[in-house]
């Protein structure tokens, strides 16, 4: 389970978000959604310390993990599988590499097991054709499969989800989609999926946390947030809703 | 971000690499990249920048010594001597501050802001003994090593000019060489090429790790990364020179 614990975090006199707590529980799928640049990506970064923040913990297990040595920090590290909104891969190294990078540092596997694992790594995203090609030529969304691919490799216990379908054609970005239920399902791992698009977030999250106005602005179900109407507390959620051009009743 | 921050937040980088350094499994195949990439594919630029100083060298002393009674031998004195201490490894820097200097800041710099590095950091792996320790190792084996290329073509550019030139016989030249020739000479252009080759690795490893801002930042930090690095190679030079001589 993740806590997240009053956390306040600004850059130099910019305050980004302050107060922000919630839990996330094991197995679960937490959409964290908002405008661009209300501090989706930061927040997440805080998961697992790559930013630290002004105030406030994360807990993983009631371990606060702002509190963690550096080598004990990188094991927890190890935890996580995280995809990067512009993929992250190594551009020096082809796309079986990239996949096979995290086994060879951190395991002590061998030569065949290494190749066993990162051809099935690569099936379960449909690209084993795509073992030996330099990631460089891949398109968008293959590059996010074989991110995604590296990032469960070592079978995280959690998966963060920066911006997944951004920039992706309809039908690419549903595959994407998928990919994200299908680990969430079979592999059991927490996921946490920073979007704006709402479409993602009705076809994979349970949860939902919103951001606006530098502060934690809703919480709650999907369920719950496809019964909200136009009034009282909800009010920023449907106008951020609305305004995505998503009729959510339909 | 004052001077004295930067300075600070400079130190604390190299601490994290000096601590980070026992990680050898995590580096060692970089290690052995760049020590090619600093070493091996330096060497025409070296060679090339050793053999024209030593050639112009002997040329401009021929002509301000061009006076009756000194003997031709102190072309080759002078031309072997300056190399040695001086140039062999203070020009051979100073240029590979443009090369190697700035191709670590571009690497790590877009690495930086590609996620690149935050990819390495959220595996678990401690980003800077992978990507900075084994720039800074290659730096302080390999500018030694091309410091001495640097040497033996830069009097050996200084003798072919002498002699095409018709200014010293390369009998005289190879006289004064030898006769003003001093171990502790070579001891000091090592030195100097040490320490050099540990400020630009890791100058501009600390501009690149912490580039920002795309593109347009990647920039930035290679030209601070080149233009600091000439700056302290300077700097250190006089240091040395004032300390040590």
């Amino acid at each position: 389970m993740i806590e997240v614990k009053n956390l306040k975090k600004s850059f130099k006199e910019n305050l980004v978000w302050e107060d922000v707590s919630f839990t996330i529980d094991e197995g679960e799928t937490v959409a964290i959604i908002g405008r661009s640049g209300c501090g989706k990506s930061v927040l997440v970064k805080h998961l697992n310390a790559l930013i630290y923040p002004d105030e406030g913990q994360v807990l993983i297990e009631g371990q606060n993990i702002f509190e963690l040595e550096y080598v004990a920090l990188r094991k927890m590290r190890q935890r996580f599988g995280v995809l990067f909104q512009g993929s992250a891969l190594f551009d020096s190294i082809n796309t079986f590499e990239n996949v096979a990078f995290p086994l060879r540092y951190f395991t002590e596997k061998s030569e065949e097991e290494i190749e066993s694992i990162v051809m099935d790594g690569l099936g379960m995203v449909n690209l084993t054709d795509a073992a030996d090609q330099n990631t460089a030529e891949l398109s968008g969304g293959m590059r996010r499969r074989v991110a995604l691919a590296r990032a469960t490799v070592l079978r995280p216990d959690f998966l963060i989800y920066d911006e997944p379908t951004s920039g992706l054609d309809p039908q690419t970005s549903n595959e994407i989609n998928d990919l994200i239920k299908s680990f969430a399902q079979n592999l059991n791992i927490t996921s946490i999926v920073v979007t704006h698009d709402i479409h993602s977030v009705l076809e994979v999250a349970e949860t939902v946390v919103f951001l606006e106005g530098q502060e934690l602005c809703w919480r709650g179900t999907v369920e719950e947030m496809k019964a909200s109407d136009n009034t009282s507390d909800n009010k920023r959620l449907m106008n951020f809703i609305t305004a995505s051009e998503y009729k959510i009743k339909q | 971000m004052n001077a004295l921050e930067k300075l600070g937040k400079y130190a604390l980088f190299l601490y994290r690499a000096l601590r980070s350094s026992y990680d050898v499994k995590i580096y060692k195949n970089n290690l052995v990249n760049e020590l090619i990439k600093v070493g091996y594919e330096s060497l025409p630029i070296v060679l090339l920048t050793g053999a024209f100083t030593g050639a112009v060298m002997t040329l401009q002393t021929s002509y301000q010594l061009d006076i009756a009674f000194v003997p031709r031998s102190i072309i080759g004195a002078i031309v072997s001597q300056s190399i040695l201490i001086e140039l062999g490894a203070v020009i051979t820097s100073l240029v590979l501050a443009g090369k190697v200097g700035a191709r670590i800041a571009t690497e790590l710099g877009t690495m930086r802001v590609s996620e690149q590095v935050d990819a390495l950091e959220s595996m678990g792996f401690n980003s800077v003994a992978f990507l900075v320790v084994p720039r800074v190792l290659a730096g302080v084996i390999m500018f030694p090593v091309l410091y001495i290329v640097a040497s033996v073509s830069g009097v050996g550019g200084g003798l072919l000019a002498g002699v095409l030139s018709g200014a010293v016989p390369s009998s005289e030249f190879m006289l004064g060489a030898r006769e003003f020739f001093f171990p502790w000479d070579v001891l000091f252009g090592l030195l100097k090429a040490f320490v050099f080759g540990f400020v630009i690795t890791s100058v501009s490893c600390y501009k690149g790790y912490y580039a920002t801002g795309g593109a347009e930042g990647v920039g930035n930090s290679t030209t601070q990364a080149t233009v600091l690095s000439c700056i302290y190679i300077l700097l250190a030079d006089f240091v040395l020179a004032a300390v040590i001589l």
